[in-house]
This record gives structure tokens, sequence and C-alpha cells, in this order.
């Protein structure tokens, strides 16, 4: 795994664009096409948040969404109580950087009692022939009763090599409920450094399903408070890489308060000279009783160069919990091979189906159908090799013909 | 159809099969009986061409094809099925995709059209009676949290699916109790046809009342020591297995 004080190094030799001006039209450049999803799209464009007129939108049931500078400026009081809220314990390097110089990003602010329906997305692209640097902020507040759920998608869409310094802040009220998925489709030569910071109240509840299909160099932290009793958290995990590809995810979950739960699963496949690392340390403090922490990591490696470093970590003060932790590293089941072979399913097929199986898991934890439905045709088509980065962005499609996508007939 | 000529076989240097001689044609059934750990399943796995066993010398020919070139999957696609005595767990995998990636592959062989989705659908609902499994199969995992009769009533169904021209169910009868074993009997017979042909290889007499072989064999120390009439099955389940070791040890056997 490489250290943040390394990664700022790497840093330093990107520069970030500056506010571009005039701002473009937002539907020419971003539709996602997940069909019947119908989200509220939030789209950044090297840095930047694109829109057409207003940097800040308060919907008719009082959600605030849009730039989080804006937002700054305008309703200081709803951001400042969720921003840099980072204790010293958990800055590094890196999150340091982005507080002191970050672009912009996205503030949500849900108010209490809403719950909001269509699920809003973030969706950040990078099309850019320098070597760019971006260091975006979110800021997420649900408030108490409500309910969000939260799409981020991080693309890249030109072979350049460009660094991504990405920090979200979470804040959960009590008895709010947020989902939140991610993907990272990165291209080869990219960094994306993403570190979430989650605080949760009594009876919240964060789940989170973090999708790799391409990394250069990924790299997901995820730091969850679980201050108040009965604060849920589950975090699920997926990485598919390859070539030299690279993606670690780092997992810090701190029961604070009593009576509260945390599930891990993370899944990876790696192939040719991929490397995986998981860190997951779930700490329990002495006043943490009654917790429930569960970890897993499961990896299957196809060749012999791949590798990927496994560390799963108790650290437990109170005595009356229920943890577990678990780690794999494997192949595929022989005897499960051959069960399918004997039925006539040639040896390539029924590995793909065997690695598809073991994938899905992940996004069989997805509650939103359309999206599920398209996570999972994803990872099908990324183990076939037939998937490089997403083909439902407009902006992967109309302006780089020279991209090729199959068509997916199961979708027709 | 399926003739197997003095086929040794061994495992890691030693030798389970020592001579197996056995030809079944279109529409028989045969049953291969015998005491634990004589080479019955070592028989099915290598006829199916499982890993790890190696053929010494002798022959597997089906329909005149050297079955001992072919890979596992081609010998599936010729139209070999082996129901297993324990059916693997393949979670994630649904039964519907797993069929449907089979018999695909299987028609592409013979140069087939895949089935589409509706054809495909409505070859599962039928198929699903030959084994009563009312309950909605197609989501459900292979093998997946299923009970012993469920997963060998799961592989006669796979077999339904398929219509293999040779199955051989490998102590399909183990573990069932006789509910699932009437229900798993009915349905190989429903599945009998003229150009079809089934190898029963079983410990016990009892699936024998359900289906009735053409021929029984012994198999005893690597080879097929004793053939005859669907008596002889009745005859070793009266008498057990001691005999033929002593006519065996006396060389009064093949």
């Amino acid at each position: 795994m490489k250290s943040f004080a390394e990664a700022l190094k790497t840093l330093s030799q990107f520069r970030q664009q500056t506010a571009p001006d005039p701002y473009r039209p937002v539907e020419e450049y971003f539709k996602c096409q997940v069909s019947q999803m119908g989200s509220e799209m939030l789209p950044i464009l090297n840095g930047w948040y694109v829109h057409d007129s207003d940097g800040l939108t308060t919907y008719d049931n009082g959600v605030v969404a849009g730039s989080l500078k804006t937002a700054l400026q305008r309703c200081p009081e709803l951001v400042r109580p969720a921003l840099s809220r980072i204790s010293d314990k958990e800055r590094n390097e890196l999150t340091d950087s982005n507080e002191q110089q970050f672009n912009d990003g996205i503030f949500i602010y849900v108010p209490d009692d809403v719950n909001v329906e269509q699920p809003f997305q973030i969706v950040s692209l990078v099309n850019s022939r320098d070597d760019l640097l971006v260091q975006n902020r979110h800021v997420i507040r649900v408030g108490r009763n409500a309910t969000l759920s939260l799409i981020q998608c991080d693309d890249s869409i030109r072979s350049v090599s460009h660094f991504l310094n990405i920090v979200t802040e979470i804040s959960l009220s009590e008895n709010a409920t947020l989902h939140y998925y991610k993907t990272e489709n990165k291209e080869a030569d990219s960094h994306l450094f993403h570190h979430v910071f989650v605080n949760q109240q009594a009876f919240s509840m964060f789940q989170s399903n973090a999708i790799t299909f391409n990394a250069g160099y990924v790299c997901n932290n995820i730091h969850v408070n679980l201050s108040e009793p009965f604060a849920e958290a589950r975090l699920y995990g997926l990485y598919l890489v390859d070539k030299t590809q690279q993606c670690d995810n780092h997992i810090k979950i701190n029961h604070i308060a009593t009576d509260c739960k945390s599930y891990q699963l993370y899944k990876g496949i790696l192939d040719d000279e991929a490397k995986a690392g998981f860190h997951g340390h779930v700490a329990v403090l002495p006043d943490a009783q009654r917790t429930n922490a569960f970890q897993t990591n499961r990896n299957i490696l196809l060749t012999d160069k791949a590798s990927v470093n496994t560390k799963p970590f108790l650290e437990i003060y109170a005595d009356d919990v229920q943890c577990s932790h678990g780690a794999t590293v494997g192949q595929l089941d022989d005897e499960a091979l051959y069960y399918l072979r004997s039925r006539g399913i040639g040896e390539r097929s029924a590995r793909k189906l065997l690695m598809f199986a073991f994938a899905n898991e992940v996004c069989n934890y997805v509650r939103i159908p359309a999206l599920k439905d398209r996570l999972s045709d994803m990872v099908q088509r990324r183990l076939n090799g037939e998937l490089t980065i997403c083909d439902q962005c407009l902006l992967h499609n109309a302006n780089h013909s020279e991209l090729f996508f199959p068509i997916d007939e199961t979708k027709i | 159809m399926l003739k197997i000529e003095n086929l040794h076989v061994t495992i890691k240097e030693r030798e389970i099969l020592k001579g197996v001689n056995l030809e079944v044609k279109a529409g028989e059934v045969h049953a291969i009986m015998g005491p634990n750990g004589t080479g019955k399943s070592t028989l099915a796995s290598v006829v199916a061409g499982k890993e790890g066993y190696d053929v010494t010398a002798g022959s597997i020919t089906f329909n005149g094809k050297n079955l001992l070139e072919l890979s596992v999957e081609d010998r599936a696609r010729e139209g070999i099925f082996i129901g297993f005595q324990y059916p693997v767990e393949i979670p994630g995998v649904s039964i519907a995709n797993f069929m449907r990636t089979a018999l695909n592959e299987i028609r592409q062989y013979r140069g087939l059209d895949p089935l589409n989705g509706a054809q495909f659908l409505r070859l599962m609902n039928e198929k699903q009676k030959v084994v009563e499994l009312t309950e909605k199969l197609s989501n459900r995992s292979v093998n997946e949290g299923f009970s012993g009769g469920e997963k060998k009533r799961n592989e006669i169904f796979q077999m339904a699916m398929l219509e293999p021209q040779l199955a051989i169910l490998d102590e399909t009868d183990s573990g069932l109790d006789i509910d699932a074993l009437r229900i798993v009997a009915n349905g190989v017979n429903q599945l009998k046809r003229p150009d079809n042909a089934t190898i029963v290889i079983t410990h016990y007499q009892r699936l024998l009342d359900y289906i009735v072989p053409d021929v029984v064999h012994i198999l005893y120390d690597g080879r097929i020591v004793k053939s005859g009439p669907k008596e002889l099955a009745l005859e070793l389940e009266q008498r057990g297995y001691e005999w033929i070791k002593e006519e065996y040890e006396q060389g009064k056997l093949a």
C-alpha cells in the first residue's frame, strides 16, 4: 500500500484547473442513461461543478443541492456544521491538501423527515490533455428521520494521467438513512484517492457499495464513527482489477457508543499483475457494549503474479461484544468448475460463471433495482473483458467514437 | 453405444480399475453393484473425464469415438451425463442461468441454434414436472441450501433438460427417503427411450425395484466379476457380497 506522504509527492506533480468560465450546458455533456433510474444529476468536469444557471438548487421538499462553494456563500449555517469535522487523528497529508486547496465539490442537505425518493448522482469526469489535479470536497448532510440514496461515479475518458484527491464528509442525524453507491472506472494512468468520513448519530443507517471496475491506482478510505447508540454501518466493496492496476481499501470503524452494528464484505478478483490491499480496522471502544461487528474480505487470484495484501483487524476494549473477521485468498473452486463442465459448459464459460457469481454478491445489496441490474451487467462485461469505461455516459459516446462497445443484447 | 475394453485406471499410482469390460447398447438399463471401494465411482468419473485419474491401459468408445481424447465438456456435449453422488453447491449461479448456458453450449456444439428466453422457460417448466419440482427453481442458486433429496432431484431435472444419450447415475439413491427415491426413479423411467441408455450405480437392490435393469454387473476388486439378469440383484440382497468375495478369491469368477 502506498503511504499518503508518498502520494502527496505524486500529487504535487499535477496541476489543478482554474474555474472554467462560462459554464457549459449540462444536458449536452452529462446524461446517465441507466434506464428508469431517473437520478438527479450533479455533474463535475475536471473538478468543477457544471450547471446551466444556478450553482445551488433548493427543491420543493427543502432539499438543497449543488456547488459546495456556492453553498458556503449563500447558506453557511447549513454547511459549516458538517464541513472540516475531521479529527486530528483521522487527518493525513492528502486530506490536509484537500482542505487547503479544494476546487469545489457537491453539497447536499436533506432536511429532517424528508424521504428523498429520487436518487442523487454525482458524476465526476476527467477529460483533459494536461496532467490534471482534481481536489473535490463533498459534504452530505441527512437530517433526522430523513433518507437519501446517493450514487457517485468517477470516470475518466482520456488515457492521460491525472490525480484525484477527493474528500467526502457525511453526517447522519438521528434515525437518518443513507445508501451510498460508488463506482470507479479509471484509466491506467490515473490516481484516485477518496476519503469518506461518516459520522452517525443514534439509530442512523449507512450503507455503502463501492465497486471498482478499473483502476490505475485507486485508494478508498472509509472512516465511520458510530457515535451514538443503535447506529448501523454496512460496507460492501468489490474490486475487479487486471494488468498493472492497483486498488486499496482502508476501512476504519469506530464503535464509540453501545448497541451499534457494523458489517463489512469486500471481494476482489485480480488478474495479470494486479494488486489489491484490504485494511479493515474495527475499534470497539470501552463504552461500546453489545457491539456487533463482522468483517470479511475474500479474493480470487487468477494468476501467480497477481497479489493481495489483506489485513482484517479487530481492536476490542469492551467485554460484551460479538465480533468476527476473516479473509480468504484463493482460486476458483475446482469441484464447481468440474460440475459445470460435466454439463457441457466450456471451461472458459464455466470460469466466467463462477467469477460472476462471486462478484455479483456485492451488487445484490444494491437497493435501486435499475442500478443493481446495470452494475451486474457491468460486472459481467468487465469479466468478459468488454468493459473499459461506463458506456452509459453520453460524453463517452458522443465525443469519442474511437471507443467501441459491443451491444449488450440482454438489455434490448 | 458405450464400449469399455480392458480399462485399467490408477489414482496416485494405486490401481483401482484392473481391466473393466462393459458394453451398453441403446435402450438398455445396466446396474453396477458392488461393495464399497471397489471402483464404482471411479468408473463413472473416468467416463466423465474428471482429472486425477490415469488410464494406464484399455479404451472407452462412445458411438465409435474415443472418449478418452475428449474434454469433460465435450463428453457432455456428445451426450454423456453423470448424476453425481454428492452434487456441489454453487452459490450465486442460478439454476436457470446454469441450464441455459449448458443447453446452448451443447446446442452450439451440435450445430443447432440457441434457445431463446421463452423457449427455454417453457422447457424448464415442462421438465421440472418430471421430478415434481413445483417450487420456483429458476432463481435459486445451484444446490445451495438444498436437502439431500432436493439435490438428487435437481440432478435428474438437469438430466431431463439435457436429454443425454447415456446417463450414469452414481449412487443416486444414497441418502434418499422412500418418497424421494420413488420420485427420482419415476423421473429416470419417464426419460427412458429406445435411443438412450442408463447405467445405475448402486449399493442396494432397493433402487432396482423402481428402475428395472436389463443387466446387473458386480464390480469387485476393480473388475466386473459377474454379470446377470435382474435376479442377480435380488440374490445379492439376500446373500450379501460375502459369497462373491469367496468365489472370487477361489478363482471361480472372471
